[in-house]
Parts: C-alpha cells; structure tokens; sequence
C-alpha cells in the first residue's frame, strides 16, 4: 500500500530537550540525538481510542462533584488540526489543570493552597467530524514551583493529544493571553521565540456565553503529511 | 492552507489521578489471541537515579502483526477488544507495568519483515518532549537482521532489548542519559 509519511518539525517549533533553565531537564534529558527512523506501520498507526466509552459529564469539569467548584467558570474551546488545516476527526483531547487557588487534586502538591472538594480536574472529549472540541471548567490559578527564587507557573491547563498516528503524540499546556508571568516561566520559554505564542489560547468574546461563562480558544496543531507518498509493504 | 505545528511541553508531575490512575496496564482482555507477556519498563535519569514520575504508554501489533489501525489494510485478523494501546505511570521504584500479548512482526517499507517490537512513548517531569523508542525480545533471531536496530551503533542495541525474567515478565530499563543512555527515535 501507498501512505504518506508524517512531515518533520520545522526548526525552530519543540523546545529543546534540554533547557538548563527548566532545572529538571539536566538530569533527564538526552545527550545524543534521536536516531532518524523511516516511517514504517509502527509509526503511521497509532492508537484512536474508538472504543473509548466517554462519559457526557467528562467534558465539564465544572460538574464532576457534589456542588460547582470555586473560582470564575471558563469555556475553552477550538479546533484539532494539522499542518494543512485539515480537522482530526474524533480525536480524543484530554485535559487536566490545578484549581482556581492554584492547587492541583495530587498528593505530591503541596502548595499552602486550598484543595477544592468539588473540583478534581480532569477532563476528556471527543472532538467531532471537524475536530471542534469544547469543554466548561474553571480558570486555573498560578502557584509557586521550587525552580529558582520565586518562581510562578503562568496559569495553564495541560492538553494530550493523540492525532492519527503514533507520530502525531502530544502533550502540551495552554495558557491565558497577555499573562504577566509567561515572560518568567522557563518552561513556556523553552519553546522557540518564533512559536511559543502558539501556546496562548486567545480571548473568544463571540463564544462567550452571556450571563454565564467567558470563553478561550486553543486551536492545536498536530503533524501534517508529506505531498509525496511512501512505499509500505 | 498552512497552519504552525503546536509546540510540545512537559507533562509536569501532577497528572496522576486525571490524565492517568495506574502503575499496570492491561491491554489483552481473556480471549485475546498470542502468547501471554508482561513488561516491567523501569525509567532512570542521567544518574541512574529512578523517575517515579513519569508516564510511558506503549503501542503495539497484536500477535499475527496486525495493529488496529484504518492504515494497516492488511488481510490479517484483528483481536476484538485489543487495541494495542497501554498507559501506565512509573510507580515509586520507577516501573510502569504491562500485561499484554507478545506482538507479531510488521513489515518494513522496502521488503521484509521488521523484528517484533513494542513502540513507547516516555514522557515525564523535565522531559519537553515526547520521547519515543522500541521495545525488543533477547532471543529473538531475527533481531540480527532487523532493519531498525541496523539503524543503531552495535554498543547501544542493548538499551532497546528487553530481558526475560522468567516466565511471562519481561524488563527493559529506560535511561533518560548517562552511560546507558536509551536510544530514541525521531520517527
């Protein structure tokens, strides 16, 4: 049969893996480079989660517990696409993020924050046949990191994505336009100049919903295919 | 219409319990053809010290080689509920676990058959992006002529071969660097 191999990132688009600034990268990062693969079916397959069974309530973080959880209700919506601006069909996006105090439902956080009884956050949802995704949580907080002196996590909520294909794997974070603290965060900084700002959602006033919710777009790009075909067996 | 590919980032340490609530997966339903396997995939950093924080998730063919995937159109049976996907998070000694079916062999684009293997993706805490390798069987015969490992300088061919530990288990140690530094793949 006859498939397309899935581009390579342009230069220039993932941080290094190495980013001395985001301490934990030193230890546990490699120091050799990836050896080039030819794509093969290990590669252009990848696990789709069809059968996935999603629960309705799994997309409103807002509605998972007894009672709405604190902080200012949010819609984050957009679209899953690739390189070539066409939608990923049904793809599964999952998300989960801290509270709006900044603390997230983990045992290993233990910032002087409140945990909030009816805010777990996690998420997931099906995007549909255009790759429009949507989910209603609540805004997520900054809190402190032990990174360096009075470091602070710019607010954001982590996405994992997984496209067509094993080649098409990402994780990533979305954060808020215009935050203060993005220009000290060593982790949004790990990404090239020339991209990092992929990373903010944008404020969406025409899918705010009035009386109720404003609402952030995050459109994600995931890899595109290249114009000529690959041979595979 | 050209669009900018999203950029990667961490995972973080905090997305046990939301984006993942297990230390062993178990891909393989009763029912599910081929020989029975577990993987005990252990993660270490450059100091060999162990990452009881990260999340590995494996993909697989099933045991005649097929994945479950639109693309592979090949006229090979499909195991009803096999996927071939597992997540699982190191737990504190760093191991993420698996119970699975050993996987077939798949082809290689320019003829042949490729040796069975496990694709894994790492990702953790000070790790940006997605890092991506293969999981061998020691003893397999046809890791000499494997087209992939080919790929690798002989000295680092190790680091992809996981090891039977009697019976069913089989263990691969994943090193982020130092001596015993993983080879990753760009795929």
């Amino acid at each position: 049969m006859t498939e397309q191999a899935y581009r390579r990132p342009a230069a220039g688009t993932h941080p290094a893996n190495l980013s001395p600034e985001y301490k934990s990268t030193v230890a546990r990062s490699p120091s050799k480079p990836a050896v080039i693969l030819p794509q093969t079916l290990s590669e252009i397959t990848g696990p789709l989660r069809r059968e996935e069974r999603l629960d309705a309530g799994e997309s409103d973080l807002t509605k998972q517990r007894m009672a709405a959880p604190l902080g200012e209700r949010i819609i984050v919506q957009g679209r899953v696409l690739d390189e070539d601006g066409r939608a990923v069909p049904q793809a599964l996006v999952e998300i989960w993020q801290c509270n709006a105090a900044g603390r997230y439902h983990h045992p290993g956080d233990q910032h002087d924050a409140p945990l909030d009884p009816n805010f777990y956050g996690g998420g997931r949802v099906r995007a549909d046949e255009d790759g429009n995704y949507r989910f209603v949580t609540i805004k997520p907080g900054a809190y402190p990191w032990g990174n360096h002196r009075n470091a602070w996590r710019p607010a954001h909520i982590h996405f994992s994505l997984f496209g067509p294909a094993f080649a098409t794997r990402l994780i990533t974070q979305m954060y808020f336009p215009g935050d203060p603290l993005l220009a000290f965060d060593p982790i949004y900084n790990s990404v090239p100049a020339g991209a990092r700002a992929r990373l903010q959602s944008s404020f969406d006033m025409e899918a705010t919903q009035p009386e109720w919710a404003l609402a952030y777009r995050f459109d994600i790009v995931l890899r595109g295919r290249n114009a000529t075909p690959m041979e595979n067996a | 219409m050209s669009h900018a590919l999203t950029p990667s980032q961490t995972i973080g340490p905090f997305y046990f319990g939301t984006l993942a609530n297990t230390y062993r997966a178990e891909l393989a339903p009763p029912g599910v053809a081929g020989e029975r396997i577990e993987l005990a995939i252990a993660l270490h950093d450059r100091d060999g010290a162990v990452v009881p924080d990260g999340l590995i998730e494996i993909w697989q063919a099933n045991s005649h080689g097929r994945y479950n995937h639109p693309e592979d159109r090949r006229n090979l049976p499909l195991d009803a509920g096999f996927e071939g996907f597992g997540r699982a998070s190191t737990d504190k000694a760093g191991v993420a676990r698996f119970g699975t079916v050993r996987p077939g062999r798949v082809p290689w684009p320019q003829g042949g058959l490729q040796a069975a293997h496990v694709n894994i993706s790492v990702f953790a805490r000070g790790v940006l992006n997605r890092l991506a390798t293969r999981l061998y069987f020691d003893g397999d015969p046809a890791l000499a002529e494997d087209p992939v490992l080919k790929l690798v300088e002989a000295a680092r061919r190790p680091t992809l071969i996981a090891k039977r530990d009697g019976g069913g288990l089989w263990t691969l140690s994943i090193h982020l660097g130092g001596a015993h530094e993983t080879v990753f793949f760009d795929g």
